[in-house]
């Protein structure tokens, strides 16, 4: 059934959290609250070095130390094969998986786990540590995309030749896959042009930089049995890949999902939980692991570091008749960076005849990269957006226009293949032109900035259940985590199909073995396919419900309709009976067929993408290169904003990343391939006095494959923010950024260099 | 060295504990206490979900020593709320949806509370320089710093609960 | 397992006798700001904690502006920042050492803490360098005074002997026409430790001409640096653009920055010529009386 033109009564308004009053007072659990009886702290050995090959490991001393009751390496994991994974967000392989949690032959970057022990107390498990003694060969490393494609770059795998190339190559290389994308002749689009633009940008490796770092604790039982409680982004999705990584049966392994403390994508895969099962099972014992800050960093993957080459031909017109990409994404130790979104996500808003973009899948020796909100669009549409103002620029058109102009609508095929159905750009793009802040007046030295971003959104696998317990309130239930406030809208979509108020409903989320199969959180899924599910399991209720109802009454079921909650004759002709609320209902269950309940697994197909536009508004200090934010407004087609509270707290939360990822935020790497900036003091992500209040405008161009109408919203707002900041440095000062961060010093050493030109003119 | 036998008051309960000199008030906090509402999230001072109040100065729990505590009155997380009374702070962090994973809340509480117990009438720029030792990743500090100025207008008694 | 004893004195001979007599690596712990951090990474691993909080003194604020003021070693920055008087006289320091960090730290970072962990770029020496601030140092030897500029010696280290401890700050009496100023440049609006810092203090005649000047600046050397050309560039000159020009160059004359991830020696060199330039201004309105001459 489809609600999106009823008047609603619930979705659409702004009830408090189920979850909230634990949260403020402190008493939700996260992966590091957990106590068990008889836990051991586990701690993890790491390599000191980029790139070397382990010549052996002895882990004698520490086993003797008193208080150490297990120490592993990947000996104790099964050697797996070469698989690849359908299990988390981004491309995964098994194999690599496993070699990532506890490297095989190889240290592939600083940080890669190597050895892990199991203690009485983290100070016991700290010091064990260090009494292992492992034997490195270091080699030669590389950490920059291009530094690693080169031709005496050292390989990081014997066995990966380029995918994607014709003929297959003989040498193995860290090109782990080409990808192209084409549609028309770019070639004959540039002859064509009346004006080109093109340039070349840059991004470092950023982290998600969730404030929890990744915890958990996990106990295998004699008889085979594990539990494992995890802060992570898809339970189902940990004991995935707990069970390949063990040998263990699915049935076999119970995740709990406990309160995640941010995720963003960097919690869907898992670095803990298999090396703490593996540690339990040799102990005997609970093992509980978190990982420090430092590890953090140094361990867990932040997004790809990359370069993007990109040119844009248009005619006097405006019309844009040719474009080009070329992006090298590094995809950390093991391949699978997101070149593919980047590939796609760029120009997917335009429609432009004639597009050749090329993007390469490149390893080097940082951390495995995982995914990060809208994985590889924010890298491919730094340059797009950044390229689109400058052809505005050149063209002399408005920014906006020049986007409405080429932008695409229902009907426009994308340059990878399907073609855009019920989408808002055009809507968003007007709500920015109409937007006051378009309009406001700036004062020298400042500037303003736009930028558009595009995500496709998934659906996919989803269970949710909705049950009424005896005395007629609703618990409702998710397979998903909540990362964003999805068990407040999954009630109320839940609320609103029974007619009852939102704080009637109380959503939970329970473990693998309590609920059925749901993909994990992530892709901006959870409201679209897990409401689906919800919305569904409420329907099938309601149906049950009015039979139950018709039974009591002795009238067909035809006769019985439902509203507000209750069950009513519809009609006179169908008998004065007094309305059935759910409580009576509830009262007389057992009478009419026992527990009132329902639980649905979806597959969601339909998932609505997503459009954004932002306007930031900057303040550049020519001496010493800082930027201030002065003003940004994120304007996001969210389909229908099911809390609009929380639809605004995901457009707020992703803008201001990508203002940190703008401004400040790198992995700084020293010579010998070593972190330097482990820790939040010098990886620098914003306070709360670096941004302005974000206003959030909420576009609502309903998915008609949605009941309610909604799209996934969590990643859109993450891509636009580095070119519109950017755009509106230029904007500022004249001069083009092209390197992030544009922190200080560049933005001044940019500003230096572009002087005697500025001076001449 | 035998372990550190320490007397505080927190939360207003006198307490007894025991600790190695290298555990933190965090770690004291959280494993010898069982009071897992302050978080780590860095034990570097960088992030601010460890902080609590001790002797009325707004602190990181990770940079003080459980030893350092002997004598002194400790305000954590759990002891904000009165019994099931809510503060204003919480009420407004719910209200306004000032939250989204949660895990910077407990932190954000106490320094937005400690703002406002040392400032009434805080504008935006003080509220936010307050309390940009309190890292958030989720919410960009927007509804926070509303949900903060609403809680001081409510303390001021210029508007209803 | 290496273990770590801690004692918390209540006078300062027993104090001294510990830091004297510890047979390994003995630290003292004041705020505990620097020191925690250093534990938790492994970067320092003493043997003994002695915390002087206890200690009668260590902590408060007293004097006047004309008497001058003194310090106890281990007052909280946020302890400073809440004392009209201090600040009315040296809001400088005062601004300086509210800098560090966060709220949190303030309620326990001290200044004798900032300048005995003897980072090139800790944000109050510059400032206790320009206002010609004196330690207060007591040891095996008795008490010794000691101009703060000769305290830190390289990153990380300091001229105090074993046993020593700084027990005090004195600040020398407030003549009139004088003010002083801090500040650094961050990339963020706060959280960051300075790439740059500039501290100074001026004293000016009825006409507004620099009859005493003292220029510091952090960050761009292995210690902060006491920059006597820069000083002399304001001597004897009101803060007019040839003066301001001539503090500029002298400033980044005497930079020997290295390249880090906080900066690099180009960027770090210019922006101290920046800062200069703007805490003179600051540092000059206040001694003239400008009301609302302030940093933020």
């Amino acid at each position: 059934m489809n609600y999106i033109t009823s008047d609603l009564k619930v979705v659409g308004s702004r009830p408090i959290r189920p979850d909230g009053v634990e949260k403020v007072t402190g008493r939700a659990q996260f992966g590091a609250d957990m106590r068990m009886a008889g836990m051991l702290w586990g701690k993890v050995l790491r390599s000191p070095h980029a790139h070397a090959r382990i010549l052996s490991i002895d882990t004698s001393k520490a086993e003797k130390l008193p208080g150490v009751k297990a120490v592993v390496t990947s000996k104790d994991l099964p050697h797996i094969a070469n698989e690849e994974a359908f299990v988390g967000e981004g491309p995964m392989n098994f194999r690599d998986l496993s070699r990532n949690c506890l490297a095989w032959d190889k240290a592939l970057y600083e940080g890669h786990a190597v050895a892990a022990v199991a203690a009485t107390s983290q100070s016991i498990a700290d010091a064990a540590i260090e009494l292992i003694d492992v034997k490195y060969d270091v080699l030669p490393h590389s950490i920059d995309v291009e530094d690693a494609m080169a031709d005496d770059a050292a390989v990081l795998h014997e066995d990966l030749f380029t995918a994607g190339v014709e003929p297959k190559p003989a040498k193995p290389s860290n090109i782990a896959k080409v990808v192209t994308f084409r549609k028309g002749d770019a070639e004959a689009g540039f002859k064509d042009a009346d004006v080109v633009v093109e340039g070349r940008y840059t991004t470092k490796a950023v982290h998600q930089a969730y404030i929890e770092p990744h915890a958990c604790l996990c106990s295998y039982n004699a008889d085979g049995q594990v539990m494992i409680y995890s802060s992570s982004q898809g339970h189902f999705m940990v004991r995935a890949y707990c069970s390949k990584l063990l040998g263990i049966d699915l049935a076999n392994i119970r995740a709990v999902p406990l309160e995640i403390g941010g995720g963003f994508g960097g919690k869907t895969l898992v670095y803990l939980e298999p090396v703490a099962i593996a540690l339990s099972k040799k102990a005997g014992r609970p093992v509980k692991m978190q990982m420090t800050r430092d590890e953090v960093f140094r361990a867990s993957g932040p997004t790809s570091g990359a370069t993007v080459e990109v040119k844009l031909g248009a005619k006097k017109d405006g019309s844009i008749v040719a474009a080009k990409q070329v992006l090298k994404y590094q995809a950390g130790a093991f391949p699978g960076s997101p070149i593919g979104p980047g590939c796609m996500c760029g120009f997917a808003m335009y429609d432009i005849p004639n597009v050749d973009v090329v993007g390469y899948d490149v390893v080097s020796n940082r951390p495995k990269v995982a995914a990060y909100r809208a994985p590889g669009a924010p890298i491919s549409s730094w340059a797009v957006e950044c390229a689109m103002d400058d052809l505005a620029r050149k063209l002399g058109k408005d920014p906006i226009e020049l986007r409405e102009q080429n932008g695409a609508r229902n009907g426009t095929k994308t340059h990878y293949g399907p073609t855009h159905q019920n989408i808002g750009f055009l809507e968003t793009l007007k709500a920015a032109k109409n937007h006051p802040h378009w309009k406001a007046p700036l004062k020298p030295g400042q500037g303003r900035g736009i930028a558009c971003g595009f995500w496709f959104n998934i659906g996919g696998e989803s269970s949710a259940g909705c049950h009424i317990a005896e005395d007629g309130t609703v618990v409702a239930t998710s397979g998903n985590p909540d990362i964003g406030g999805s068990r407040a809208s999954i009630g109320m979509m839940v609320a609103e199909v029974l007619g009852v108020p939102a704080e009637r409903v109380r959503t939970i989320i329970p473990d693998t073995s309590s609920i059925g199969f749901s993909f994990l959180t992530g892709g901006s899924r959870v409201t679209f396919a897990t409401g689906m599910a919800a919305t569904q399991a409420a329907e099938r209720v309601v149906e049950d419900l009015k039979r139950r109802a018709a039974q009591i009454w002795e009238i067909p079921v035809e006769a019985v309709e439902w509203k507000d909650g209750k069950a009513y004759p519809a009609g006179s002709n169908a008998g004065a009976f007094e309305p059935l609320d759910l409580a009576t209902l509830a009262l007389k269950a057992g009478r009419t067929g026992g527990p009132i309940g329902a639980e649905v697994s979806v597959n969601a197909q339909g998932a609505g993408p997503g459009f954004g536009a932002h306007i930031c508004d900057v303040e550049v200090d020519h001496e010493t290169g800082a930027v201030k934010i002065l003003r940004y407004t994120a304007i996001q087609d969210v389909g229908k904003a099911i809390h609009p509270s929380y639809v605004e707290g995901q457009i707020q939360g992703g803008a201001t990343q990508g203002i940190g990822w703008a401004l400040n935020e790198e992995y700084i790497y020293d010579a010998k391939g070593k972190m330097d900036n482990s820790g939040f003091l010098d990886y620098r992500v914003p306070v709360a006095s670096d941004v302005p209040m974000i206003e959030a405008v909420m576009v609502e161009v309903p998915n008609p494959r949605h009941p309610f109408g909604a799209r996934g919203v969590g990643e859109v707002p993450i891509i636009p923010p580095m070119a519109a900041v950017g755009n509106a440095i230029c904007g500022a000062t004249g001069v083009r950024m092209h390197d992030l961060p544009m922190s200080p010093p560049k933005v001044r050493a940019a500003l230096d260099a572009a002087a005697p030109a500025m001076a001449a003119e | 060295m035998a372990k550190h036998h320490v007397s505080a008051v927190i939360n207003g309960e006198p307490t007894e504990f025991l600790c190695e000199t290298q555990q933190t008030m965090l770690d004291v906090l959280r494993d010898e206490l069982g009071l897992t509402g302050s978080k780590e999230g860095c034990a570097s001072g960088d992030c601010g979900a460890c902080s609590v109040i001790v002797d009325g100065s707004l602190v990181c729990s990770c940079l003080m020593l459980g030893c350092e505590a002997e004598g002194t009155t400790i305000t954590t997380i759990e002891g904000i709320a009165q019994g099931d009374h809510l503060h204003p702070v919480q009420q407004k962090f719910l209200e306004h949806a000032a939250l989204q994973c949660g895990f910077c809340t407990p932190g954000l509480i106490v320094a937005s509370k400690a703002l406002l117990d040392e400032n009434p009438n805080p504008t935006e720029e003080e509220a936010r320089y307050w309390l940009a030792g309190n890292l958030c990743r989720c919410t960009g500090y927007d509804k926070v710093i509303r949900a903060v100025m609403d809680a001081a207008a409510v303390m001021r008694g210029e508007k209803a609960a | 397992m290496p273990s770590l004893n801690y004692a918390a004195p209540t006078t300062v001979d027993e104090a001294v006798k510990l830091l004297a007599g510890a047979s390994g690596l003995a630290k003292v712990l004041s705020g505990g700001t620097d020191l925690l951090v250093q534990l938790r990474s492994g970067r320092m691993r003493p043997d003994l904690i002695v915390d002087t909080k206890k200690i009668p003194g260590i902590s408060g604020v007293s004097g006047s502006a004309s008497a001058g003021f003194t310090i106890g070693a281990a007052t909280p920055g946020a302890v400073l920042e809440a004392h009209e008087a201090l600040k009315k006289a040296w809001p400088g320091v005062v601004e300086a050492m509210d800098l560090i960090g966060s709220t949190q730290i303030q309620g326990r970072a001290s200044l004798a803490g900032n300048l005995c962990n003897a980072s090139p770029a800790a944000d109050s020496v510059p400032a206790l360098f320009a206002a010609a601030a004196v330690a207060v140092i007591v040891g095996p030897n008795g008490k010794r005074e000691v101009p703060v500029e000769q305290v830190p010696t390289a990153p990380g280290r300091t001229s105090l002997a074993k046993g020593e401890f700084i027990l005090e700050f004195k600040l020398p009496p407030r003549p009139a026409h004088s003010g002083d100023a801090y500040l650094r440049f961050i990339p963020r609006t706060e959280m960051d430790i300075a790439v740059v810092g500039c501290g100074i203090n001026v004293t000016l005649d009825a006409n507004g001409t620099c009859t005493a000047a003292r220029v510091a600046v952090g960050a761009v050397a292995p210690t902060v640096l006491l920059v006597d050309a820069a000083a002399k560039a304001l001597i004897g000159h009101k803060l007019d653009d040839a003066t301001l020009k001539a503090l500029d160059a002298a400033a980044q004359a005497a930079c020997k920055p290295i390249n880090d991830k906080r900066g690099t020696i180009e960027y770090r060199t210019k922006v101290a010529g920046v800062l200069a330039r703007r805490v003179a201004a600051i540092a000059f309105d206040r001694a003239l009386g400008k009301a609302g001459a302030t940093t933020h």
